[in-house]
């Protein structure tokens, strides 16, 4: 880690000079069989790998007409190639969204289309060859599935669904990652992505309590498994174990505090996160879903709300609908979907967001702050990919952008905007997303960081900015991890409900 | 699957260096570790890593930092309870590398 430098800030941040193969000896740690076995993949590359790939991106195709569409629709303008972090910060060439899904799309012309079976070579078909297969291993998981290119896609490709589908094959071969796979399996053996056992957490959270009572001297809870509760509050189980998350935590429960909520945490859906959605498995993305519905029935819950946690959200936003039957869209034969519906309080959200729980408690009156709290602080905001691009938030187009922005102008003096053009649908990834916040992965996510650190470091210059919020448990902890090498203190970065944490009134209220 | 070999014996463990059988650390394996980890073991981080030891043994997980620093302050005196001092003793982070130099299984998820 120490040898790996930050790449120079570009001077004018135009399209870097190219390098070819500069990043093909990146490779995150392939799955082991224990790990893939235990989620029902084969433990190691099979025999007869090249016809079951090929088969399964026929399921694939069949099975998800928008990547046939995307497998055709390219017609290689480009828009997409300066796009992408990964591209900008590594100079590969086969970082450009528009090769990383040829990758994908050469074999996929050689084995679906006519042209491609007669004159391979006249349509830039290819074999699916063991270094195909490798290219797709090493650049499909050089992707974080953060959607920017697509933004800028005149046909609309989501770039990020070719990468879940590449993923998924490869998975389907005994092709698997180490990181993504073992995270899988701990939340379903123990519960959430960290395997931080019920013992371990009930530990944590009274250490909570007796922290916030010694600094605050009330006694805020931190409540866990309450049957009867009004709120099961989902969260990233990095909240309960890094910092800077859990102090985002401390925030949440100081807002059901200050506005008298009953809530709940689950030791069974002790997890937000969804990384059956990096991998594009639809299977195991269902069955992690599965617990958050599972746990509110059980608990007898009248509202889900989802933490910090950018990925979470688009799942809960997106999908839990259909796949749990929290919100519209369940099954009507999906008897507990339909006891879940019926459970659930629809006079509000279902699934909401936690900012939109407390922007609608701001909204009425029932938090009050002391914002000179926040007063050391000059506060910029990094939207999270798959906040900005996957989801919404509030009844309005770009809630997603305001709500966040809105608490933090209402809890906090001094806010400032970074460029426009890396901001809201157009943010840069943190660099760490999609299932890349390993450590083999670390030059992968020092250099993928260069675009949102340049224009931070030009608000840092200009306003003096020292504090860049965001809501999202990975962008936290990639952060934390990459901006000292950029020359930045890791403590730069924090929680949208950091800030609320520090500014709430408890008590009188 | 990688191995250390230490005083002769060989220890099996990840692609990263961690310990694949909790059993098989002792305090060689340890120093080792944390040669390889560039850190200088003293009083202060035998500190950390017994702690961590001991944690891992009630909880079966490594502990929180907060929790981390909060034990250590209240255990070695409040000086040694803040992030920065674990930082010091670990540059990597209190977390991944103490638990590396103490055995136990690296702490993976958005962290």
């Amino acid at each position: 880690m120490a040898d790996i430098a930050a790449p120079a800030y570009r001077v004018i941040p135009i399209i870097p000079a190219l390098k070819p193969g500069a990043m093909e000896g990146v490779k995150s740690f392939v799955a082991n069989d224990k790990i893939q076995e235990a989620l029902g993949f084969p433990g190691h590359l099979v025999e007869d790998w090249h016809d079951r790939a090929i088969a399964k991106m026929g399921e694939l195709l069949g099975k998800y007409r928008s990547l046939k569409v995307y497998m055709d629709a390219c017609v290689h303008c480009g828009a997409c190639s300066d796009k992408c972090h990964y591209f900008i910060g590594t100079q590969d060439p086969k970082n450009m969204p528009v090769a990383r899904q040829d990758l994908m799309r050469s074999v996929y012309r050689r084995y679906f289309t006519l042209p491609g079976k007669l004159f391979p070579k006249l349509v830039g078909a290819r074999d699916l060859t063991r270094e195909v297969l490798d290219e797709w291993y090493t650049y499909f998981y050089q992707c974080s599935e953060c959607r920017r290119c697509s933004v800028f896609c005149p046909y609309g490709i989501d770039t990020a669904e070719v990468t879940m589908a590449a993923r998924e094959i490869l998975a389907s071969v005994g092709y698997g990652q180490k990181y993504s796979n073992e995270i899988i399996g701990k939340v379903h053996k123990i519960g959430n992505n960290l395997g931080l056992p019920g013992p371990a957490l009930l530990d944590t959270l009274q250490g909570l309590e007796e922290d916030v009572k010694e600094d605050t001297g009330i006694d805020v809870r931190f409540p866990i498994d309450v049957k009867g509760a009004e709120v099961l509050l989902i969260t990233p189980s990095a909240d309960f174990f890094a910092e800077p998350h859990i102090d985002s935590l401390i925030g949440y429960a100081k807002v059901f505090h200050a506005t008298g909520t009953s809530w709940t945490l689950s030791s069974m859906a002790s997890e937000a996160g969804n990384f059956g959605m990096f991998v594009g498995n639809y299977e195991h993305l269902r069955k992690i879903a599965m617990r958050i519905r599972e746990a509110a029935l059980e608990l007898g819950v009248k509202r889900i709300v989802i933490g910090e946690c950018g990925h979470a959200w688009r799942v809960a936003y997106s999908f839990l609908n259909t796949l749990t039957g929290a919100g519209d869209g369940a099954d009507a034969n999906d008897q507990f979907a339909m006891l879940l519906q019926k459970q659930l309080d629809q006079r509000y959200k279902q699934p909401m967001h936690i900012c939109e729980f407390t922007w609608d408690m701001i909204g009425k009156g029932a938090l009050s702050f002391d914002k000179e709290a926040n007063d050391k602080h000059i506060i910029t905001f990094h939207d999270s990919c798959n906040v900005a691009r996957g989801s919404r938030m509030g009844d309005f187009a770009g809630g997603q952008f305001e709500i966040p922005r809105n608490i933090i102008k209402a809890v906090a003096n001094n806010y400032v905007e970074m460029s426009p053009e890396t901001t809201r649908e157009r943010t840069f990834c943190c660099g760490g997303g999609g299932g890349l916040l390993t450590d083999d992965l670390i030059e992968l996510r020092v250099k993928g960081a260069l675009p949102r650190m340049e224009v931070l470091q030009q608000v840092v210059d200009e306003h003096g900015v020292n504090f860049m919020a965001t809501i999202c448990a990975i962008c936290k902890a990639q952060f934390t991890k990459i901006m000292p090498i950029y020359g930045f203190d890791r403590r730069m970065v924090g929680g949208v409900h950091q800030l609320v944490s520090n500014a709430i009134r408890l008590g009188a209220k | 699957m990688a191995s250390i070999e230490v005083d002769g014996k060989a220890y099996e463990t990840d692609e990263e260096g961690y310990l694949t059988n909790l059993a098989d650390w002792n305090t060689e394996v340890a120093n080792y570790i944390a040669k390889t980890e560039n850190i200088n073991m003293t009083d202060q981080h035998w500190e950390v890593v017994n702690f961590l030891r001991e944690y891992f043994e009630e909880y079966q997980i490594a502990p929180a930092v907060r929790v981390l620093t909060k034990a250590i302050g209240k255990r070695f005196g409040a000086e040694k309870g803040t992030s920065e001092y674990l930082y010091g003793l670990f540059p990597y982070g209190p977390g991944k590398q103490a638990c590396k130099i103490a055995g136990l299984p690296k702490p993976t998820g958005c962290i």
